[in-house]
């Protein structure tokens, strides 16, 4: 009991008169995880209720997925869009912070901004403006125009992981191979990229994710043979509670915890 | 000689790397100017094809838009109140762990923030169903006797949405929070202020910038929120995003929808403008990695 007496910050308070915080915070942290993580056993009841306890367990929800064509065809349509998203929006998003970050230009303040707004803008706006003049030009229901689409979602987060990343590095390295006859291009291949690799692979992995959880473009945007998996488990949603969803949401949240962990691990190496 | 010469390579320099944003501009173009540009210009469309207001005067005009715009404002308020009621103490906290620890408290902040919305959307439908397990739990505890509708209707939809937008409160008033300088704590202190009073006084003040900015964000996020109300609202909770998706479906009213769009717009830029004098915009996601 010694630890709730000693002082727990500057302004002495102990770490006893403030077990409270403690707990307040503990009760939060709880109900943050508690509801993501809770489905993961529920997914191998037996029920159509999804109990929990599970009164019995099994793997039927998987088994029912991985026989249904129309799930695993969404599967692969959303892993293909979230693989070129990736390709494209990485290099994108990188040329541009570096870009922004190293000109320092009073332009490049709003060309920054303008590249931000579609975290902002309501994604309905985005999903029925492209639905639209993508009708005109005749490339709805396609994958490059969802991939395109979701390239432009996930540029803004590559940009603002590179652009810290650039901060954390000193740019004057690349100058010195510069001074020694290096163009700035081979400086930037030779010296700054594998200084700032492992921040490319984490805004990879994020690029990769913004697609594959995106929902309401991928509602406007993809259908028939190329439906995505948001969309056909958001369709299932309105019907009626499908147990499926349990097993595919389970999926869904080991896919998220690998790259996030392993962004988290990365993020050290750098 | 040497000078201009040296000045005009460093222009010369400067135009290379602005052209590095070339292909996000043109992404960017083609996904969002053009787009949301084609929208604003149809919704000045009226039925004939003729320029018109009558889109925007049917805002006006008829009560159901009020609804769905006055449900939209209460959402988004009451998931910021409770995102601040919950955000500030957590934030605080990790604010005061040790450097060592805040690593494995963070995850419990970005797990859910990486984790699809849909996803946690419907882990919400699951606990809050009529046989689910809050229902069965509280029953157990003899909090109610028979099971209560928890789901499809507003409080489903604001349980959800709190859960879905803390994170996006929690990172930057913890962004904030590290900012304050420690030592004007100590300060406080050293002239005799009680540890509840150097809070009060010092600390939260300092940390109000971070709350207008937390407080923001998620306001701004929630005017444009889609799949959880529709998952979790059963048809009660319409907001704007709903109501411009339904226009399109029943009547096909590209007119009336896009009206609708550039007010969701509109309304959205006005708060990010107030949003843009409390922060700076790319601070907001300093969690993400």
């Amino acid at each position: 009991m010694n630890w709730l007496r000693k002082q727990a910050s500057d302004t002495q308070i102990t770490h006893g008169q403030r077990i409270w915080l403690y707990f307040i915070s503990a009760v939060i942290m709880f109900l943050l995880v508690f509801p993501t993580l809770i489905v993961i056993p529920m997914s191998f009841s037996d029920s159509q209720y999804l109990e929990f306890p599970p009164e019995k367990w099994s793997i039927r929800w998987y088994e029912e997925y991985w026989e249904t064509p129309r799930w695993i065809n969404a599967t692969i349509t959303s892993l293909q869009v979230a693989f070129f998203t990736m390709l494209l929006a990485t290099p994108i998003g990188t040329m541009a912070a570096y870009g922004l970050f190293v000109s320092g230009s009073k332009l490049g303040r709003y060309v920054f901004f303008l590249l931000m707004t579609p975290m902002i803008i309501p994604v309905i706006l985005i999903a029925i403006g492209t639905f639209y003049v993508f009708g005109k030009v005749g490339v709805v229901n396609s994958i490059p125009g969802l991939v395109l689409a979701h390239t432009v979602l996930a540029v803004p987060i590559v940009m603002i992981i590179m652009t810290s990343a650039l901060r954390t590095y000193d740019l004057n390295q690349e100058l010195v191979a510069r001074s020694l006859g290096a163009s700035r291009i081979r400086a930037f291949f030779s010296i700054t990229l594998p200084q700032i690799k492992f921040s490319i692979i984490i805004s990879a992995l994020f690029a990769f994710l913004t697609s594959f959880d995106e929902v309401i473009i991928s509602i406007f945007l993809s259908g028939g043979g190329n439906s995505t998996l948001t969309k056909q488990m958001f369709n299932a949603l309105r019907d009626y509670i499908d147990p499926t969803i349990a097993a595919i949401s389970t999926l869904m949240i080991i896919l998220s915890t690998t790259l996030m962990l392993g962004a988290q691990y990365l993020g050290k190496q750098d | 000689m040497n000078e201009k010469l040296l000045k005009s390579a460093e222009r010369k320099e400067q135009l290379l790397l602005t052209a590095l944003t070339i292909p996000a501009l043109i992404s960017v173009t083609l996904i969002i100017v053009i787009p949301v540009g084609w929208l604003f210009s149809l919704s000045f469309l009226g039925k004939s094809g003729d320029f018109s207001l009558e889109n925007y005067q049917k805002m006006i005009v008829y009560k159901s838009y009020f609804r769905v715009f006055k449900t939209t404002f209460n959402v988004s308020f009451l998931t910021t109140i409770f995102c601040i009621l919950l955000g500030y103490p957590l934030a605080y906290f990790l604010s005061q762990v040790p450097k060592k620890l805040v690593g494995i408290f963070m995850i419990t902040v970005l797990l859910p923030f990486w984790t699809s919305l849909l996803v946690r959307t419907y882990a919400w439908l699951v606990l809050l169903q009529k046989k689910g397990m809050i229902n069965n739990f509280a029953i157990d505890m003899g909090i109610w006797e028979t099971p209560i509708k928890l789901a499809h209707n507003l409080n489903g939809t604001l349980v959800g949405m709190i859960h879905i937008m803390l994170p996006f409160m929690v990172l930057p008033l913890y962004a904030a929070m590290q900012r304050i300088d420690r030592q004007t704590m100590q300060a406080a202190s050293n002239l005799g202020a009680t540890p509840i009073q150097a809070f009060w006084q010092i600390f939260v003040p300092l940390s109000l910038p971070g709350v207008a900015a937390g407080s923001l964000i998620v306001f701004i996020l929630c005017l444009g929120f889609y799949v959880t109300p529709a998952v979790l609202g059963g048809g009660k909770v319409i907001m704007v995003s709903m109501q411009i998706t339904a226009i399109l479906e029943d009547q096909f009213n590209w007119g009336a929808a896009s009206a609708l769009g550039v007010v969701l717009l509109v309304t959205t830029f006005i708060f990010l403008l107030l949003a843009s004098r409390f922060l700076k915009l790319d601070s907001i996601m300093f969690g993400k990695h």
